[in-house]
């Protein structure tokens, strides 16, 4: 079994998910309780992941970090080494691939705080961002939950985006299923099962985890 | 500037009524101001456009001379900043936190201490102290309208803005809890504003109403004052009971009580635990009149008075008694041919025990 890749696996999608919360609670605060007409369309600039063949995502991230972009130029001058085929690279890639998949449960369940409970907070004297974090977090633990172990997932098993935007490097870029895919392309079959047996089980195991922990996250998609 | 809040807003729905009330409410002393109307009369939306909940399309609000709202200047203060106890019809605990966790909520102002000796005081004042750890979903309504309340009033606000605070209870509950929420409003001397559609209620609670219909304020002034003389035909039809006059309970035996109006003695069916000081209110549909040399009948109040107006509303007439208080009965126009009534002729009024309604009054 490949443990290099394992590791570079599970670093990645941890540091997704996390990067997932941070950046994925604003985005989902601000579709949930903005009033702005034109909201629909950035709901779709979120969603679109979910359509796109990863090649295609992949192909444009590649594209908008490679050093043809000012972004990739800016990012290389700053670091001192180009975004494509990093694990920096490949990070931010993640993070795009899974936005939705963090984003949808997230605005899902602050949608379903009580409008009147917010309001009662904002009588009481406490801040948007105060009810925030007093109020409405508290109640969307469920949420926050299933869009935390979703983006998780999510990017542990992708395929097409890493082999697109990172690559195939040992230790750096390989991830599991990169390395599956070559285990199988070299005839190693018995390689390529212990390694995918292990991913289903890992992958498995935190689901059932989760849904063990909270019963009432049966539901992926946001259900009102 | 005399201690009053004075809103003048306009909000239109594109699908139902536009709001455009101007209203005045007087402050000095604290007191309590009613906005009646029936559902949709736009007296909700009133409520929240004064907890800055809501923004009105145009208009002002100064509370105490401080301008709340002026939307020419663009200027809305939040309500967060408005200094506010505010309570929805249904409530709105946090299910997250615990009743003590639910009114120590807005108290972030105070170090811990202070925050648990306020806490403690509030829970002592609404009589649940002994709810103190549990959740929102393990309280009664009632129990759950105690906390709401508690949270409301814990931050010393300078203005209590209630949205039908009894509503969501069964009626033996909220005739109890009436009273006793007149008595704590009466208490805590912090300017009140209360919706309601119930005219119990209203007299109550109310020092001031405001009665509201289709988006509009249609008159204001004391209860007593307004539901007995409605200014105009869509007052009286909002407010729907037509006398209200002040009485005296003189007597109760049997769930019956005697009360003196004006010299006269009525008989009412009596609810539990009223002062002795009442408005009772009678509705003109429930006063028939009979010769005045009539035989005995089940109703339990016959007063004998002199007819002094007969006003034609359809096939009605609105007919008024002088009988040392003003009495309107609402009968057919045959009965007046029959009854022989005229301006001046002598006529017998009755109403039965249960139709004589008592409702608390300050003495």
């Amino acid at each position: 079994m490949n443990w290099t890749a394992i590791w570079v696996t599970f670093k990645l999608a941890s540091l997704a998910a996390a990067s997932l919360v941070a950046i994925g609670l604003p985005i989902a605060y601000w579709l949930s309780f903005s009033r702005w007409r034109w909201k629909f369309v950035i709901e779709s600039v979120v969603a679109l992941p979910l359509v796109l063949p990863p090649t295609v995502l992949g192909f444009y991230i590649l594209v908008a970090i490679g050093p043809q972009s000012p972004l990739g130029r800016l990012y290389a001058d700053l670091a001192g080494q180009p975004l494509p085929f990093s694990f920096q690279g490949l990070l931010l890639a993640s993070i795009l691939y899974s936005l939705p998949f963090a984003v949808q449960p997230f605005a899902s369940a602050f949608e379903q705080v009580d409008r009147k409970l917010i309001e009662a907070s904002w009588t009481l004297g406490l801040s948007k961002f105060k009810t925030f974090f007093k109020l409405i977090l508290p109640l969307s633990t469920a949420g926050l939950l299933t869009g935390v172990v979703l983006s998780f997932a999510h990017t542990l098993g992708e395929f097409g985006v890493v082999l697109m935007v990172g690559g195939n490097i040992e230790g750096v870029t390989r991830t599991v299923s990169i390395d599956i895919y070559d285990e199988v392309q070299a005839l190693n079959y018995a390689g390529a099962a212990k390694t995918a047996g292990f991913l289903l089980v890992i992958s498995y195991l935190v689901l059932v985890l989760v849904y063990a922990v909270n019963r009432r996250v049966w539901s992926v998609w946001p259900q009102r | 500037m005399a201690a009053e809040i004075a809103i003048a807003i306009r909000k239109s729905f594109s699908n139902s009524i536009t709001i455009a009330a101007k209203l005045q409410l007087p402050m000095d002393p604290p007191s309590v101001t009613i906005l009646f109307g029936p559902s949709g009369s736009g007296k909700t939306t009133i409520l929240r456009c004064l907890a800055g909940l809501e923004q009105p399309e145009e208009g002002t609000i100064v509370f105490n001379g401080r301008c709340w709202l002026n939307t020419v200047k663009g200027l809305a203060i939040p309500p967060q900043h408005r200094g506010l106890g505010y309570m929805s019809q249904d409530y709105a605990l946090f299910p997250n936190y615990t009743v003590e966790g639910n009114v120590a909520y807005g108290l972030t102002a105070l170090s811990a201490t202070e925050r648990s000796v306020r806490v403690k005081e509030v829970l002592r004042l609404l009589e649940i102290e002994e709810l103190s750890q549990r959740r929102p979903a393990q309280l009664s309504g009632g129990q759950q309208q105690r906390v709401a309340l508690a949270r409301a009033i814990a931050r010393r606000p300078q203005l209590l803005l209630l949205d039908e605070p009894l509503s969501a209870l069964d009626a033996p509950t909220r005739t109890a809890l009436c009273s006793e929420l007149r008595t704590l409003l009466r208490g805590l001397a912090i300017p009140c504003v209360v919706v309601t559609h119930d005219w119990t209620e209203a007299l109550t609670l109310g020092d001031h109403i405001a009665v509201v219909d289709g988006g509009r304020v249609l008159q204001t002034g004391t209860p007593q004052d307004v539901f007995s003389r409605p200014a105009n035909a869509d007052v009286a039809r909002v407010v729907g009971v037509e006398m209200v006059l002040q009485g005296v309970i003189v007597d109760t035996h049997d769930d019956l009580a005697t009360v003196q109006v004006a010299g006269v003695s009525l008989t009412a069916v009596s609810p539990s635990d009223l002062g002795p000081s009442v408005f009772v209110c009678i509705r003109a549909e429930d006063v028939t009149l009979e010769p005045a040399e009539a035989g005995a009948t089940s109703a339990r109040n016959h007063v004998v008075g002199r007819v002094c107006g007969i006003v034609s509303i359809g096939a009605l007439a609105k007919v008024t008694v002088d009988c040392g208080f003003l009495l309107t009965a609402l009968v057919t126009r045959s009965a007046l041919v029959d009854l022989k009534l005229e301006i001046g002729s002598t006529v017998r009024a009755a109403v039965k025990a249960g139709s004589v309604h008592l409702v608390p009054r300050s003495s």
